[in-house]
């Protein structure tokens, strides 16, 4: 489909597409939406901007300035542990608490998806929030051998550098005052640390394959009561093929996104 | 007699893509999605969405030309819904697999267990149970897609084949593959729990069948009209008291029935999840039913009695 005309730009396409995405299941039984939003579109609400209360234009603000207070104390917890020991090794276990309380902490976020005052989708910000729940508890926390790996670093430092960014450009757009550079950031850094943090995880996970396997974490062999089974190893196996599927479309999209915030690009998206 | 002029635009581009004069005022909706057809035959009229407003709802089939809120000349706006397959073939395909796949399992083809399990045969009877219980609900579902059920939509989009297709066929592989396995543990509370069972899902399998008959009278062969459904002689129906979809809730009780059976927790998983998607579709059409129906029974709940 090509370009639309500037008219129909202006009224159809000039705004984020930051709607609720349709759920996995359908809403009618026969697999349609009921006909009111085939193919993924959402509805054109009149007075789109969301006029939140009060209250939770507050605590948001306070939310992401906590958030973005938390990463900061990480960034420079992490900073000063490399200038005074001059190694990573150590680096995770004197970080580790401060990380996963502001990591567990983010489990808010999907909340705030479920009672509407966050435009985001429950099922995007479950699974982004889960995927890094995963690695903190899953894999860094749980399997100790692995936590001096540099991989460990690798992701640390591109979740602290997003993290910030992310959380001061919530605060700044709450509080109506978005320094440009902070957009700038926002829609820019990921191009790197989105590659960088899928690299740290994936060598974090490969490196911690072999203690799995030998200690057989986390697993349910049969025969048992239940009548199920579980394997760590080949669990951790489909987490890492996952990634082949998954990244490429987040990346893409946080692509497009940026061409449109940053370089108001109209964009008319193909028929889903 | 007034002719009508039809004009129909795509509701993205609002390019103009058709235009029909001398349309009969009684015309249908139906009848103008086959004339659309003539000049754009890749979009056959089951994969044409067309409304009155762009962002609108689609207009139905049966839906008159004169009756709408439309001028002398009416502008409609076309949406493409994708590549439609009908809802006939997708049941059979969904269904037709599970019944394939779990005998696969319960026959312990080669490849599966160990070779030296290859064709062999579980000593405990509820694993034979079992087998004749599932392989029955989905000869059953077959049964009723072809003889039974009265749809309201010919087709979905094509892609809800793979998807339905995938969790059926994927639920129905991890459960045989723990019910026939050599290493299978048998109900912790034996006989007694499988009888209480085998109970709750024959009185459930016939409470669905029950309602789907039930359903099938409230509307004539070849029509799509909606009544509100009532108790009919049949005890069964007696459900329809407290709930709207009470083929749902006794699916739930036929899935539960067999997790109770089989002891076995990827079926009380899949069971979480069917549960999960039919309370989904029971709430929506609760509510259709509330907002075509003024004098709807008040103390009907969805899915559950008194709860959901």
């Amino acid at each position: 489909m090509g370009r639309l005309t500037e008219a129909a730009a202006a009224a159809l396409r000039l705004r984020a597409r930051r709607g609720p995405l349709p759920l996995p299941f359908p809403r009618e039984e026969d697999g349609t939406n009921g006909g009111a939003s085939e193919a993924g579109e959402e509805k054109e609400a009149p007075g789109r901007r969301r006029r939140l209360g009060l209250l939770a234009t507050v605590w948001l603000t306070f939310y992401n300035i906590a958030m973005t207070a938390g990463w900061l104390v990480l960034a420079i917890a992490m900073v000063r542990f490399y200038m005074e020991k001059g190694t990573h090794k150590g680096l995770y276990k004197s970080i580790q608490k401060t990380l996963k309380f502001f990591q567990t902490f983010a489990l808010l976020e999907i909340v705030h998806c479920l009672i509407g005052i966050v435009p985001t989708s429950v099922i995007v910000a479950g699974v982004q929030v889960s995927s890094r729940i995963f690695m903190v508890w899953l894999i860094t926390h749980s399997i100790k051998p692995i936590q001096n790996e540099e991989s460990v670093v690798l992701f640390l430092v591109a979740w602290t550098v997003t993290e910030i960014t992310r959380y001061s450009f919530y605060t700044f757009s709450l509080l109506d005052h978005l320094p440009y550079f902070i957009k700038w950031a926002r829609y820019n850094f990921f191009i790197i640390l989105y590659p960088v943090g899928v690299v740290g995880e994936l060598l974090t996970i490969y490196a911690a394959l072999p203690y799995v396997k030998k200690t057989g974490m986390f697993s349910i062999r049969l025969p048992n009561k239940y009548n199920v089974s579980f394997d760590y190893y080949y669990f951790l196996l489909i987490t890492m093929a996952s990634y082949i599927p998954l990244f490429p479309q987040l990346y893409f999209h946080m692509l497009r996104q940026r061409r449109k915030v940053l370089h108001g690009e109209v964009i008319v998206e193909k028929d889903d | 007699m007034k002719h009508y002029e039809v004009e129909i635009l795509d509701a993205k581009t609002r390019e103009k893509l058709c235009f029909l004069d001398k349309v009969e005022p009684h015309a249908t909706i139906a009848e103008i999605k086959n004339l659309f057809t003539k000049t754009h035959p890749q979009w056959y009229p089951a994969r044409q969405s067309l409304r009155l407003d762009p962002k609108g709802k689609s207009l139905k089939d049966e839906d008159i030309l004169q009756k709408l809120p439309v001028g002398t000349t009416a502008t409609l706006y076309f949406r493409d819904l994708g590549a439609q397959i009908s809802w006939v073939t997708v049941f059979l395909t969904e269904y037709a697999g599970p019944l394939f796949i779990y005998l696969l399992f319960y026959f312990r083809v080669p490849f599966i267990y160990g070779h030296k399990y290859d064709f062999t045969s579980s000593r405990h009877s509820v694993v034979h149970l079992a087998c004749i219980c599932h392989s029955f609900h989905y000869v059953k579902r077959l049964l009723e897609t072809l003889f039974v059920h009265r749809f309201s939509h010919g087709t979905m989009p094509l892609r809800n084949i793979f998807k339905n297709c995938t969790y059926y066929w994927g639920f129905a592989a991890w459960m045989a593959y723990y019910i026939n396995h050599p290493l299978y543990t048998p109900p912790t509370y034996g006989a007694q729990q499988v009888k209480l069972a085998l109970a709750i899902f024959v009185i459930c399998q016939l409470g669905n069948f029950s309602i789907h008959m039930a359903l099938r009278d409230l509307r004539p062969a070849g029509s799509k009209t909606r009544k509100i459904p009532y108790p009919t002689k049949n005890p069964f129906t007696w459900l329809f008291l407290l709930v709207s979809c009470p083929n749902y809730t006794y699916e739930v009780g036929s899935w539960i029935g067999f997790a109770i059976m089989t002891q076995c927790l990827p079926v009380a998983l899949f069971s979480l999840v069917g549960f999960t998607q039919m309370t989904i579709w029971a709430k929506g059409k609760h509510r259709s039913y509330l907002k075509e129906f003024r004098d709807y029974p008040p103390l009907r709940m969805p899915i559950i009695p008194f709860l959901l």
